[in-house]
């Protein structure tokens, strides 16, 4: 099994195929939409990881080009800009999943990516701007 | 035990010892009161949130022609200032905002740039745009003033809160049924997350909860510079009810704070964009208390176990002022990050930062011990507090 992140840019001719729907039919992929931004004539944009065996990821990221669908592997959507940061921790509560916690003596913050689902709650708790989004 | 005098001849000849108020907890765990009293002489406070009732007032070098802005209108950056002195005084509130600023008209509101905004622009060295307009007189015939000016260009710039270092907080949740924008920071509906707002067993007034060794007149840090107490903070509340150790129940102390924005720096001093609500200045804020008694270290001991807040809703409870809360929980419960609230867990946000807190307290440590920073006895006690004997 493995497990990857990916950003989809679609052409707006794409944007109202079923690419998803073919993912999981045609190449058995599981597929969980972290984030989408399609809007009817213009670039579509959607956050997704794939899981399924190396073959078939392979597999459907070939037919994903074909299609004309460009696939970028996700850099780090979110950011956490350090300097700004004020360790005040009103972000960690409005954190779904355990990708903004609290280093428990130093008190200070720890952003993990890898965690981060780009729900964006944490950009409106921060009052210092120092989380943002690259979307 | 020993005097406020001996305290500074320690400090000026670098035999002080000073600790801060975290460091104090364990010492007195392990050595107990009476012998933690007598070794240290000085224990270090700290603390550093929004503070919405923080503003600076500054002067402006006169132009030829000279220029009454008294009576005028006067904007920094666009940001609306008060100019309601005489000819070159200017006050400028953190919670002011430019006329054009949708505030909550497009909601929740961003609050970019607001006070706050010019303030830390101000004190991390940058220019701002000075604007007067204003009527003539025979002794001030200028009518406008357009100018970029950096604290460097002022004659004096001074950052004056009226109330700050709030003794005791609230911790805020939503009961309600839509997400809510406070001052408390963002609450999620039906108990989603529970807000505080305190640096806990590090908070000046927490360690010292009756102000036996704190008054008007108190050198304190202030943003990274130096400052003073000058007077109860508004809405101070001078009989508090208290539990067993001295430590309020209720709203209590607040304090009035000064200090020459010159010598203070961006780091302890940073503008806060309050996603509905508006802008705010976070401020660093540190106080000594001087060790003249073994009852400054029993209170100074206080733990993060021992602190109780109330828990208020701020989607009716607290906007209606209606009294009453949903309980009581404890700082240590806060810091774990979850407290229970009506039977459900709720995770915990902070408002106030315990790390940047501990960092003044250790800056305040540095500069006594280094010798740089010297006690004040307070010219007057707070209303309700009675100084320690001896101070
Ligand atoms: S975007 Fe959502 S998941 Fe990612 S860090 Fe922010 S709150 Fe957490
Ligand atoms: S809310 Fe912003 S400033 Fe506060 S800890 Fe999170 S990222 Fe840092």
């Amino acid at each position: 099994m493995v497990k990857k992140k990916l950003v989809l840019s679609f052409p707006p001719r794409l944007t109202q195929q079923p690419v998803t729907y073919d993912l999981i039919r045609k190449f058995d992929l599981q597929v969980n939409i972290l984030r989408a931004r399609v809007v009817p004539r213009e670039r579509g944009r959607i956050v997704m990881e794939l899981k399924g065996s190396a073959k078939d990821i392979k597999a459907g990221l070939e037919y994903l080009e074909e299609q004309g669908v460009q696939v970028d592997p996700m850099v780090q959507e979110m950011r956490h800009y350090s300097d700004k940061c004020v360790q005040c921790t009103a972000c960690t509560a409005m954190c779904p999943t355990d990708a903004l916690t609290i280093e428990p003596v130093s008190r200070e913050i720890i952003f993990e990516p890898s965690h981060c689902i780009m729900c964006e709650s944490c950009i409106a708790a921060c009052s210092y701007g120092a989380m943002e989004s690259q979307f | 035990m020993r005097s406020l005098e001996e305290i500074n001849d320690k400090i000026k000849s670098g035999k002080v010892v000073v600790v801060t108020a975290e460091e104090v907890v364990d010492m007195v765990k392990e050595q107990g009161v009476k012998k933690t009293a007598r070794m240290v002489d000085v224990v270090t406070t700290g603390t550093f949130g929004p503070m919405c009732s923080s503003g600076i007032y500054f002067n402006i070098k006169q132009s030829t022609p000279k220029i009454k802005c008294g009576g005028g209108r006067v904007t920094v950056d666009g940001v609306a200032a008060y100019a309601g002195w005489a000819a070159a005084d200017i006050l400028l509130g953190c919670s002011a905002m430019t006329d054009e600023d949708p505030r909550n008209a497009v909601y929740p509101g961003l609050f970019k740039f607001g006070g706050a905004h010019v303030i830390q622009k101000l004190v991390s060295g940058e220019k701002v745009r000075v604007q007067v307009r204003t009527y003539g007189t025979d002794c001030y015939p200028r009518k406008e003033y357009d100018a970029e000016l950096g604290l460097e260009d002022m004659n004096n710039a001074v950052l004056f809160d009226p109330r700050n270092a709030y003794q005791l907080y609230n911790v805020a949740v939503n009961l309600s049924e839509r997400t809510i924008y406070t001052y408390m920071g963002v609450l999620k509906p039906r108990l989603g997350n529970a807000n505080f707002a305190t640096c806990g067993a590090l908070s000046p007034l927490l360690n010292d909860p009756k102000l036996r060794t704190l008054g008007i007149g108190t050198r304190i840090f202030l943003g990274g510079g130096e400052g003073y107490v000058v007077w109860p903070g508004t809405q101070h509340v001078a009989e508090p009810e208290r539990d067993e150790k001295g430590l309020p129940l209720t709203p209590s102390a607040t304090l009035a704070v000064i200090g020459d924005l010159k010598g203070m720096k961006e780091r302890y001093l940073r503008a806060a964009s309050i996603a509905g609500y508006g802008s705010s200045l976070s401020v660093g804020l540190g106080i000594p208390l001087p060790v003249v008694d073994e009852e400054v270290i029993a209170y100074a001991a206080v733990t993060d176990q021992d602190i109780t807040f109330p828990v208020v809703d701020y989607s009716e409870a607290y906007p209606l002022g209606r009294p009453g809360a949903l309980g009581r929980v404890s700082m240590a419960q806060l810091m774990s990050g979850s407290v229970e609230v009506d039977g459900k867990k709720l995770p915990t946000g902070g408002l106030a930062s315990r790390a940047r807190g501990r960092e003044v307290a250790l800056l305040l440590k540095e500069r006594i011990a280094q010798g740089t920073f010297l006690l004040t006895r307070p010219s007057a006690a707070l209303p309700g507090a009675e100084l320690a004997p001896g101070l």
